[in-house]
């Protein structure tokens, strides 16, 4: 069994007019040691589906269905004491904005003692050595100074590296990192990519990177998964997935990349916008953006437009798509009647 | 007339000719520095028994010189921080010069009045960043596209005015009835838009854009690429487009000029950069993009980060991150020279052939 496995997750924000479905049927795992890369555009329910992972959701959010396995222990079921143990602790979670996740009124070291603290029964002393290493790990220049310093004496990267040096003290299984690195610039994004890669390595953590940006994930990860409308519709491992997409929503995301185009020509856009969460059209929430809902031969694909499509297995991955399961079944149909 | 086209002949070198083959926009030396120190009596410290008077600065800019050609698309590039967005707001005029000079087609236009800047201003328009800011929430999207038309032609009749917007709100692709709404009814890729009609609106010929795709989405950012590439084809447009996305560069400019800690390092036609990137700064740069394919090259890790414009290093700015600096790049600033593929760049080590 995997380390961690999700399984049918229906996460719901109950709101005045209703409940707003913000994930659906989201199913997947993460091995020991894996890298799987989470993308999609602002909306699709990316960073509700990593929070809803250490059941960060805040009200009016739930959980409304599904489970979430981790170590074989089901976290939906979990009460926050027994959470509050794995959390921070077994999983730990890098958020995108360093500001706002360090305090401003604790020294680096106060906040590293606290975390250490909170999880075991060590000494300042110990846990202030723990610290300094952990500082170390992430190669920020002059770690012991870094100790008594304040975050606003740092900068953005380094802080970004600060909070790094927290999400691993307690030697996680597995970190969640929520866009760590859309706040940075592009150099200093290459380095912290480039050292959180060498420490989940090193170290054997899971890293479950959540990012909008396909060159980041294509770097780092594994595994990936598309999100579209609090959907995966497309999961498989990461290079199978860049180079051939079976979904059109993910073909017309790494066809929108100006690097796919010749210089100077139009771009393949994708029309429209992604609906919102409590509008949703009906069918396959892609289709009134979709190329495929006509058929080559002019006749419409009815099911695009009435049915929410299903999974089919495409390769080593998995698609949710009505033109991709039709295309597959044509494939299959010819290849019994030679036989 | 003759005499002057006869003179041209005679000269030995080819003298500046007339506004028609001379740059639309021409910066030199500019400059830029926002005093951190407040007012008199804040900038007043008591050292040594004396009071003395201590002003501090930011050098957002020093000593940026640039040329912009008629219809073409000017990226500038470089990491927050390094002045790309300072350079457009002082040649819109939003900010005055600390030093320095900026020419709009032979004429020079940062020391001019509000009033004789005010046809200038019809001629050069600016897309901001943010359209979540960049328009007034209490105004309809009619009433958002209407007011530069009436502010720059105060005679036409409303008549005109809306058949303008009508025309405008059409070659952007916004629909006829989003006229009466409101910006927040809209989405990002949509306020975008609007934001672009609003610049499109008074017929520039000249359009600043400061990071117009980066707070959408890539579906979107697509879209919005695509209609500044066809308003350019439409209408002759020529763009100064600030970004810190190299792939968008890649596709969308004519001319690239890299800048850090406020300086241009490097300025070349967009295929020779990218084929051969000269600065150390820009191959750096180069080598962090993520990109798709996983045959990549390992990037280029710079030492330490960038430093404060508040006490700008001594010679090259770059020196205390360079990878190629010697004793000449801590000590002397080094100045743009042409290269051997029609480039400039201001680096010692290329200079002196030390880097290649």
């Amino acid at each position: 069994m995997a380390l961690l496995d999700v399984n049918h997750l229906d996460v719901r924000f109950a709101l005045r007019r209703g409940d707003v479905q913000a994930l659906r049927d989201v199913s997947f795992s993460l091995e020991r040691g894996e890298r799987l890369g989470i993308v999609g555009e602002s909306g699709a329910g990316k960073s509700v589906a990593a929070f809803s992972l250490l059941n960060l959701i805040a009200k009016p959010g739930y959980i409304a269905g599904g489970s979430i396995h981790f170590d074989g222990r089901d976290l939906t079921a979990m009460s926050d004491r027994a959470l509050r143990h794995i959390r921070g602790h077994r999983m730990s979670i890098i958020f995108q904005d360093p500001m706002m996740t360090l305090n401003p009124v604790l020294s680096i070291g106060e906040q590293m003692v606290e975390c250490l603290k909170a999880h075991r029964r060590i000494s300042t002393r110990e846990a202030r050595a723990i610290s300094l290493r952990k500082l170390e790990q992430v190669q920020i220049p002059s770690p012991a100074a870094r100790l008594d310093q304040y975050p606003h004496e740092l900068s953005g990267g380094m802080r970004q590296r600060v909070i790094i040096a927290i999400a691993l003290l307690l030697d996680p299984d597995i970190i969640i990192a929520d866009e760590p690195t859309t706040a940075l610039d592009v150099t200093i994004q290459a380095e912290i990519m480039a050292l959180l890669l060498e420490l989940c390595e090193t170290h054997h953590v899971g890293l479950i990177l959540i990012t909008h940006d396909l060159g980041v994930v294509s770097q780092v990860s594994q595994r990936m998964l598309v999100m579209y409308a609090g959907r995966v519709i497309e999961q498989g491992p990461t290079r199978e997935i860049i180079n051939d997409p079976q979904h059109p929503y993910t073909q017309g995301l790494i066809n929108a990349l100006p690097q796919m185009a010749t210089p100077g020509s139009r771009l393949n856009q994708i029309p429209g916008s992604m609906p919102s969460l409590d509008n949703l059209p009906s069918g396959c929430a892609f289709h009134p953006r979709c190329g495929f809902v006509e058929r080559a031969d002019g006749t419409t694909r009815r099911a695009c437009i009435d049915l929410v499509p299903g999974y089919v297995t495409s390769g080593n991955g998995r698609v949710a798509c009505h033109m991709v399961a039709e295309m597959l079944e044509r494939e299959r149909i010819p290849a019994e009647e030679i036989r | 007339m003759s005499a002057i086209a006869h003179a041209k002949a005679q000269a030995p070198h080819p003298a500046p000719a007339a506004e028609t083959a001379s740059p639309l926009l021409q910066v030199r030396g500019l400059e830029k520095h926002f005093s951190l120190s407040g007012d008199f009596l804040e900038q007043l410290r008591f050292k040594g028994g004396r009071i003395v008077r201590e002003q501090r600065y930011v050098h957002a800019i020093n000593g940026v010189d640039l040329e912009i050609q008629r219809g073409e698309a000017l990226c500038v590039v470089g990491e927050s921080g390094c002045g790309k967005s300072t350079v457009a707001r002082t040649v819109m005029g939003l900010l005055h010069p600390s030093a320095g000079e900026i020419h709009y087609a032979g004429q020079r236009i940062d020391d001019l009045s509000h009033k004789a800047l005010m046809p200038y201003r019809r001629r050069m328009q600016m897309i901001f960043q943010n359209p979540y800011a960049s328009l007034n929430p209490r105004m309809t999207i009619q009433q958002t596209l209407e007011e530069p038309i009436r502010l720059h032609h105060p005679d036409w009749s409303a008549q005109r005015v809306k058949q303008q917007v009508a025309e405008v709100m059409a070659s952007v692709g916004i629909a006829a009835d989003w006229g009466g709404r409101y910006g927040h009814e809209f989405s990002g890729g949509q306020r975008q838009r609007i934001a672009i009609a609003r610049a499109l609106a008074v017929d520039p010929e000249f359009i600043v854009a400061d990071e117009p795709i980066s707070a959408l989405d890539v579906s979107i950012q697509a879209q919005v690429l695509n209609l500044l590439m066809e308003a350019q084809q439409q209408r002759n447009l020529t763009y100064l487009f600030i970004t810190h996305d190299l792939a968008v560069v890649e596709h969308f400019g004519t001319r690239v000029a890299v800048m850090y800690l406020g300086r241009v390092c490097e300025v070349a036609p967009t295929a020779t950069l990218f084929a051969r990137p000269r600065h150390p700064y820009t191959q750096a740069l180069m080598s962090a993009i993520p990109r798709l394919e996983d045959d990549r090259p390992q990037h280029i890790r710079l030492q330490g980060e960038v430093p404060t414009p508040v006490n700008l290093p001594s010679g090259c700015v770059f020196h205390g991150r360079c990878p190629h600096a010697n004793e000449r790049c801590r000590r002397e600033v080094p100045a743009l020279i042409v290269t051997a593929e029609g480039g400039q760049v201001a680096c010692h080590a290329v200079e002196e052939g030390r880097i290649d």
